[in-house]
C-alpha cells in the first residue's frame, strides 16, 4: 500500500436549503491522479475548495499529507496547488511576473524562485512568451502557465478544476500531456475534477463519479464498467449509468453562466 | 532538474521569521499593483483630469466671491488640500469594485490557497490603493506648482502630505474592501460608492472651513474620516492654525486598523461569490 495523501472521511457541505456535498468519503494515494467527474452541479468544485482551504465544511474530516484540514489551514496551504476553473493569472502582467509573484507568496527565497522559475517556463514551454503580457497569451498557454504557478514549491498535492474546459481540442491535448509528464516524471499527486469522460479515463487512475453532491461510484475505469454489468459499456455508458443515480437535474444557471464565461476567457 | 514529492525538505520550510513573511507577503501584492500601474498608467493620468477641473474652475470662480474665511491664503490655497483629499477619497472608495473582479476571475481564490496570511492580503491591497492615491498627489501638487498657488511645498511638509494620502488611501479603500465582501456584487458596489462619496465630500471640510457649517453639519464633519485627512493636508500645505496634525493621524490610523480588521473577518465573504 502507498501512502495515503489526501483523505476525505464523511464531508457535508450545505448553503442553505441546498445539499452540495453530502457524506463524501475517498482517499488518494501518494502519485495517484484520481478523478472526481460529475455533471454541472454534482458537488465536485464545493468539495475542491473544501480541499483547498477556501470553504469549511460542515461535517466531516479532511486530512491532507497527514494533517487535519480544520486545525492547521496555513501549513495544509503551503503544501497545496490549486488551479481554480476560472482565470487565476493576471492579463496585466507578463508570464515571467505572474510566477514570480506566486514564488513569492509561497515564500521561495531568491535564489530558489529564478532557477524554479526557469524550471517551470521549460516543462511548460513558454520561455520565450515568459515576457509577453498574459493577455496576448492562447487558452492553452494559459492554462500551462496557471498550472506552473500551483506547482511552483513542489506542493504535495495539484488541485485542478475542470483543467481543459472551454478549450479547442488541440489544447486540450496539451494540457493533457502536460498533467500526464506531471505525473509521471514528477510523480506528483494529483486531484482534479472534469465533466469530461474521455480525460477522466485517460488521465486519471481512479474515478470517483459525483451525482448531487454524493458519490455515486468509484474505481478505476474497468472496475467501474465491470461494477455496472457490462465490460464493453463505453465510458459515456458509465457516466450516464452513474450520474442518473441520484436523480440528477443539470446544474443551475449559475454553474452554466459560470461555465460558459470560463470558456469565453480561455478561447 | 528537483523531484517534486521526493524533495524531503521543501522550500518554503526553512526557518525564517514569520514577521518577515508577513511583511513581505504585504510587500508582494503591493508590488504587483505597481508592476501593473507601470505599464499602463493612463488609468492614474485619466484620473488627474477631475481634480485638475476643480482646481481651475471651481477653485478660480469661487476665489472671486471671497465669501469664504479662507483665512490669510488664497482660496485656491485653501481648496487644493480639500480637492487631494477628495481625489483620494474618490479613487479609494471604488477600489472594492477590483476585488469583486478578482473574485470574478478566479485569481484571489488562488492567491487565497496560498500561504498568505488574510490580513496581509487585505493590508497588501489597501496599500495598492494608497499607491493609486500617491499617483494624484503627484499629479495635484504639479498642477499647484504650475497654477502658483502659493502653499509649503516643502520637504518635511511634502512628506507629511504623502504620509497622510497613504494612510487615506488605504483607510477608504480598505472601508470599499468592506462594501465589497458585504455587497459582493459589482453592480451593488458601483451604486453605493456613488451614494456615499458627495455625502463624504460635501459634510467634510474640503470645501469650507467648518466654522461656517451650522452645528448638525459640524457634528457629522467630525466624525467623517475625510475631515481628518483634509486637516491635516491643509495644515500641512497651508499652516492652517487649528490643524491637529496628530490627531489627524492618529484618526486615520486606528480608523485604517479598524477597516483592515473587519477585512479579515469578513474575506471567506468575498470569496464565495
Amino acid at each position: 500500500m502507498s501512502e495515503v495523501t489526501v483523505r476525505v472521511s464523511h464531508v457535508s457541505k450545505r448553503f442553505g436549503d441546498v445539499h452540495a456535498v453530502r457524506d463524501v468519503s475517498f482517499e488518494v494515494s501518494a502519485g495517484e491522479c484520481f478523478g472526481l467527474l460529475g455533471p454541472n452541479g454534482a458537488g465536485k468544485s464545493t468539495t475542491l475548495k473544501m480541499l483547498t482551504t477556501l470553504l469549511r465544511s460542515d461535517e466531516g474530516e479532511i486530512e491532507i499529507a497527514g494533517r487535519a484540514l480544520a486545525k492547521e489551514p496555513t501549513r495544509i496551504r503551503e503544501c497545496i496547488g490549486y488551479v481554480p476553473q476560472m482565470l487565476s493569472v493576471d492579463g496585466n502582467l507578463t508570464g515571467y511576473e505572474n510566477l514570480l509573484i506566486f514564488a513569492k507568496l509561497y515564500g521561495l527565497r531568491r535564489r530558489e524562485r529564478e532557477e524554479r522559475i526557469i524550471e517551470i517556463l521549460e516543462m511548460t514551454g513558454l520561455e520565450e512568451a515568459a515576457d509577453r503580457l498574459v493577455k496576448t497569451y492562447s487558452g492553452g498557454m494559459i492554462r500551462k502557465l496557471e498550472i506552473g504557478q500551483a506547482i511552483l514549491h513542489h506542493p504535495k498535492v495539484l488541485f485542478l478544476d475542470e483543467p481543459t474546459v472551454g478549450l479547442d481540442p488541440v489544447a486540450r491535448k496539451g494540457v493533457w500531456e502536460h498533467i500526464e509528464r506531471l505525473q509521471h516524471e514528477q510523480n506528483m499527486t494529483i486531484l482534479l475534477t472534469t465533466h469530461y469522460m474521455e480525460e477522466a479515463e485517460s488521465l486519471c487512475t481512479r474515478i470517483a463519479i459525483m451525482s448531487r453532491g454524493q458519490i455515486a461510484a468509484l474505481g478505476t475505469a474497468a472496475e467501474l464498467r465491470e461494477q455496472m454489468g457490462n465490460p464493453d459499456a463505453t465510458m459515456d455508458d458509465v457516466f450516464t449509468h452513474y450520474a442518473g443515480k441520484f436523480d440528477n437535474q443539470e446544474g443551475g444557471m449559475k454553474s452554466v453562466f459560470r461555465s460558459r464565461r470560463t470558456a469565453k476567457r480561455l478561447g | 532538474m528537483s523531484s517534486g514529492v521526493a524533495e524531503p525538505q521543501n522550500a518554503w520550510a526553512k526557518g525564517r521569521s514569520r514577521v518577515w513573511l508577513y511583511f513581505s507577503h504585504v510587500f508582494t501584492i503591493l508590488e504587483m499593483e505597481v508592476w501593473k500601474l507601470r505599464k499602463d498608467p493612463s488609468e492614474l493620468i485619466m484620473r488627474g483630469i477631475q481634480p485638475a477641473l476643480w482646481l481651475l474652475v471651481f477653485g478660480q470662480a469661487f476665489s472671486r466671491f471671497r465669501v469664504l474665511p479662507s483665512g490669510n491664503v488664497s482660496y485656491k490655497a485653501f481648496l487644493t488640500p480639500g480637492i487631494l483629499a477628495q481625489s483620494v477619497t474618490f479613487i479609494s472608495i471604488f477600489y472594492g469594485i477590483s476585488i469583486i473582479w478578482e473574485r470574478d476571475m478566479g485569481l484571489l481564490q488562488k492567491v487565497a490557497t496560498t500561504p498568505i496570511r488574510k490580513s496581509a492580503l487585505a493590508l497588501g491591497k489597501m496599500l495598492s490603493a494608497s499607491v493609486r492615491s500617491l499617483g494624484q498627489a503627484i499629479i495635484i501638487i504639479l498642477l499647484a506648482l504650475i497654477l502658483g498657488i502659493h502653499m509649503n511645498f516643502g520637504v518635511g511638509a511634502v512628506a507629511g502630505v504623502l504620509l497622510m494620502v497613504i494612510l487615506g488611501g488605504a483607510f477608504f479603500s480598505g472601508l470599499s474592501m468592506v462594501i465589497a465582501a458585504i455587497v459582493r456584487t459589482r453592480e451593488r458596489m458601483m451604486g453605493i460608492g456613488q451614494l456615499i462619496t458627495m455625502p463624504l465630500f460635501f459634510s467634510s471640510n474640503a470645501l469650507y472651513p467648518m466654522s461656517v457649517m451650522p452645528v448638525w453639519l459640524k457634528v457629522i464633519a467630525t466624525i467623517n474620516p475625510m475631515s481628518y485627512l483634509v486637516d491635516g493636508l491643509r495644515g500641512l500645505l497651508i499652516a492652517t492654525p487649528d490643524a491637529h496634525f496628530g490627531l489627524d493621524v492618529l484618526v486615520l490610523v486606528a480608523a485604517g486598523l479598524v477597516v483592515l480588521g473587519l477585512n479579515t473577518v469578513l474575506y471567506p465573504r468575498i470569496l464565495s461569490g
